[in-house]
This record gives C-alpha cells, structure tokens and sequence, in this order.
C-alpha cells in the first residue's frame, strides 16, 4: 500500500519531464543518423560539449552571473516601483487620482521601443539594460497591485473596522492579504516580461551576458553556442517560475 | 479603543432618519431597548433593518435623530457593540484561531481558545475557514464577537443562510451564551418564528417606522408546539403582510401585551 502511493508521486514528479526527454532523446538519434544536419542544429550532446568547454574557461560563469545579476536589480528596482505605486493608487484617492492617468499613458508605449533613446542616454553599459528590465516589470507589478488591492472585499474591510482595526493593523491584516493573489499573478506575469527584456537588450548592446554570448556565436557561426544560450533562458524562465509557483503556495496556502 | 464592556447597555434610538440618494429609509423611528434585552426586528426586505443595525454599530451615521448608548451619544463606531454578518466576514487567509484573535491585544490566544470551546470549535483552531461549513463559519463568527465581551451584540441575519436544522442549534447556542453572559441583543431576521423563539421582544419596521412592538412573553425554553407561540408567529405575520387578523386573539394579546409594555417603560 505504501509502495503504491509513493509510487504515484514519483510519477507525478516525473510526468511532466516526459515529453522534454523524448525531444531530447529524439533530436540526438536524428542528428546521429544525420536527418538533422549540423549546420542547422547541432545535437544535444554536441550543446554539451559547448557548455562544459565554456564551463572550463569560466566563459560562462560569468556571463551567466552578470545576466543573473542585470534580471535581478532590474526586477527588484521595477518590481518595488510597480509595487509601491500600485499600494499607494490603490489605497489613497488622491495619488490614485493623481498619478494614474499618466501611468497608464507610459504603460502603453511598448518598452522595447525606447531601446534607440536608452541607447543614446546610458549608451550600451549596465545601465541601459537594468533601465529597460526595469521598466518592464513596473507596469505588470502596478497594474496587478493596483486591481487586487482595489478588489479586496469591501465587507472584509468594514468588518475589520468594525472590530476595531485601523491604519497598519488593518493593511498587515486585511488588505495586503487580500491583494496577494493578484499581487502573485503581477510578479509571474513581471518574471516573463523580466527575461524577454533581457534577451532583447542583451542581443542588441551589450559586451556581456548570455545574449551577447549568441549574438558572439552568430559572427563565428558557433551553432552549438547559440542554442546552448536558448536553452538558457529556457532553463531560467523556468526556474523562475517554479520560484514563484512555491511562493504562490506559501502565501496562498488558505486557498488550497 | 475604549475597553468593551461585559454587561448589558441601554439603546434609546431617538428620532433616527436615514435616506439613501433621495430615498428615505429610516423615516424618524424611535426605540428603546433595556439593558439585557433580546430584541428581534422583522420586516420585509427592504423595510431598513438592516440599516437601522448598521446605525447602532455605528458603521453608518444617522441623517437625523440620534442614537443613545446609556446616556451617551454614539459617535462613529460603536465600539461597545460587536457585530455578526450574514455572511460570516471571516478572514479567508487566517486560521480559525487567527481570526478570533482579530482585533485582540497580542497575548489574547487562551481568551480566543475559551470563546471557542464556548461555541464547540475547540478541535478546529488550526483549519482555514474554507474547511468549515456554514454553521461552523457562524460559530467562529459569533466566537469573535463573544470574545470582546461586548455589551451589545447585533446580529445581521447570521443564521440566514443556514439549514433548518443548524439553524435551531445556533439559535439554542446565541440564546444560551445570552443568558449567561447578559449582554443587550438586537437580532435583524426575515423568520419570524426564529424571533419569537429566541426574543423578549419582536418589533416590525414597515415604511422606515416602527409598526409593531410585540413583546414574547412566554417561559423559557421555548416550545415551538406551543399553541400561544404559534399564535405569536401567525400575529405577527399578518401584520408583515398587512393582512387582517383572521383569527380573534389579536385583542387577547394586545391586553397583555399592553400590560407588559406599560412594566418596562416605566
């Protein structure tokens, strides 16, 4: 009996590789029987060979770490912006009313599109890429702060109020929980934004970093490099969201 | 925040009005109510119960007249009353324990844990309130409320969603922690019957006045068998609906209604 419950868990843990795997297994057998021709796509072991060879020479050590570290101070800078706008909006009439319209104008403007004038005003070092991840986040993270905060149940409010609740006991304990759900959503949703930003700035101008790695690649025609730093941003993107996904179960636990 | 009180308080709602956008609700309704007293208020939907409750908590102010707390004019939150919703309002993102705790210094947990034995949760103190059913919510709900030892309870409809059976079980239970803690009562309900079960008083608001003033004088506990309970209930009903007495024992109990009324006003 226990065997068998155990047993289904590990199925379960293991399912969702499946399909990956099989892709995996099949691309190495077409590229072996040459069906997949190198030039095209390299196999996976040769991607391996690749990453180990710049593993040795700490190539890509470093270009994973500062792209790591151009993500993270972007999404925090942004993300606390997004946030802090998104509380303020969302609790006090007035900066609602005074800061939302413009908000929502800026929002609008694709931020990748800034990419020329950011060049020209931090030119192509770290400042720029920070910048543009940064404002890329702000706006998913405002926008899901603003509406969850605005959609806490009204009734949980005056109830709160009503057993004596007010200023921060009553934020700690009913509105920002209340909001976390969306909050999630904002930062999720800001994740995503958050690499693809990062991809896009760091083909375009930079001298470091996995996006500039490609770009490098592409001029020696180092096929296996180039999709080694795809399935990068594939293994981080996914990452991410397993860090967020975990978070969303810690905090929305009540919701189970 | 002003200590709550253990004891019961006397309400003296004067003159109160209340309109929304034009369309008047409470339309200068007076009412006293003793300390300890169980008052139900029945109507039809719509009559301004409700409001009238949320009046007394203080959740809303009065647009004329006045509500009195022993004396004292209530300003803002009644922070003497507590208030149980029809919809429970338990914090979904806090545990049972938690959420009686709301609002309680931060040493309250044994306070919290005694409220709910008293309401027969002690076994669920640590589950989320989505798993709870209705009946369950409504006892953490009414634990919450008992736990500022308020000297006013107002209750909004709290069994309203509840099935028949749960229904009686909670009405048993609020009428017992009443008796022993001794606190001032006003019950918001569309079910008669539940009023004159539980109640020493039933008043009906029709047209955003008092129509009716029906003190239940019948012993303690309450047979529903009983044919003066039902004769109560079938009363009051007509006058809801505005129907004519079909029966003739509505002078009976108006004379001894009278005399009752006539001993607590004065």
């Amino acid at each position: 009996m226990k065997w068998s419950v155990k047993g289904k868990g590990s199925l379960e843990t293991l399912l969702p590789w499946f399909i990956p795997l099989l892709l995996i297994i099949g691309w190495q057998i077409l590229s072996w029987t040459g069906a997949i021709p190198e030039r095209i796509l390299p196999a996976p072991s040769q991607i391996v060979e690749a990453a180990v060879g710049l593993m040795v020479t700490g190539e890509l050590y470093d270009h994973i770490s500062i792209s790591l570290s151009r993500a993270l101070v972007g999404f925090l800078i942004g993300g606390v912006i997004g946030f802090l706008f998104g509380l303020f909006n969302g609790i006090f009439r007035f900066a609602d009313l005074f800061f939302d319209t413009s908000i929502q104008m800026l929002r609008n403007i694709p931020h990748l599109a800034l990419i020329p004038l950011v060049i020209l005003w931090f030119g192509i070092g770290e400042t720029s890429k920070i910048f543009l991840v940064a404002l890329g986040v702000l706006f998913p993270v405002y926008i899901n702060t603003y509406h969850g905060i605005k959609s806490v149940e009204k009734n949980l409010i005056e109830m709160g109020k009503a057993y004596g609740l007010k200023g921060k006991a009553l934020f700690w304990h009913v509105i920002l929980p209340g909001a976390m759900s969306s909050i999630l959503v904002g930062i999720r949703f800001s994740l995503g934004v958050m690499w693809l930003t990062l991809i896009v700035a760091e083909t375009i101008s930079a001298q470091s970093g996995i996006g500039y790695m490609a770009m490098n690649a592409r001029e020696f025609m180092q096929m296996d490099v180039i999709v080694l730093s795809i399935v990068i941003y594939a293994l981080f993107g996914k990452l991410s969201d397993v860090i967020a996904r975990y978070f969303e179960r810690k905090l929305l636990k009540w919701n189970s | 925040m002003r200590a709550v009180g253990g004891k019961g308080i006397n309400v003296h709602i004067k003159a109160v009005k209340k309109s929304y956008d034009a369309r008047n609700v409470l339309n200068g309704l007076d009412l006293k109510i003793k300390e300890g007293e169980f008052v139900s208020i029945v109507g039809k939907s719509g009559c301004g119960k409700s409001t009238l409750l949320r009046l007394i908590a203080g959740l809303e102010g009065c647009d004329g007249g006045e509500i009195n707390l022993n004396e004292t004019q209530l300003e803002g939150l009644n922070d003497q009353a507590r208030m149980m919703f029809q919809d429970g309002r338990l914090l979904p993102w806090k545990r049972v324990l938690e959420n009686v705790c709301l609002g309680l210094p931060a040493n309250s947990k044994q306070k919290a844990m005694e409220a709910l034995t008293q309401v027969g949760l002690k076994d669920r103190v640590q589950d989320f309130p989505s798993k709870l059913s209705g009946g369950q919510k409504q006892r953490v709900a009414l634990a919450r409320a008992l736990v500022h030892d308020p000297s006013l309870l107002l209750l909004d409809e709290p069994l309203g969603a509840l099935d028949a059976l749960t229904r009686l079980e909670m009405q048993g239970l609020i009428e017992s922690l009443w008796k022993q803690r001794k606190f001032t009562a006003i019950l918001v309900t569309h079910d008669v019957e539940e009023a004159v079960a539980i109640s020493d008083r039933v008043v009906l608001i029709d047209h955003g006045k008092i129509y009716l003033n029906q003190p239940i004088p019948l012993p303690r506990p309450r047979q529903r068998t009983n044919p003066a309970f039902s004769m109560y209930v079938e009363e009051i009903l007509d006058r809801i609906m505005n129907r004519k007495s079909k029966k003739n024992y509505s002078m009976i109990l108006n004379q001894e209604t009278q005399s009752f009324l006539d001993s607590i006003n004065n």
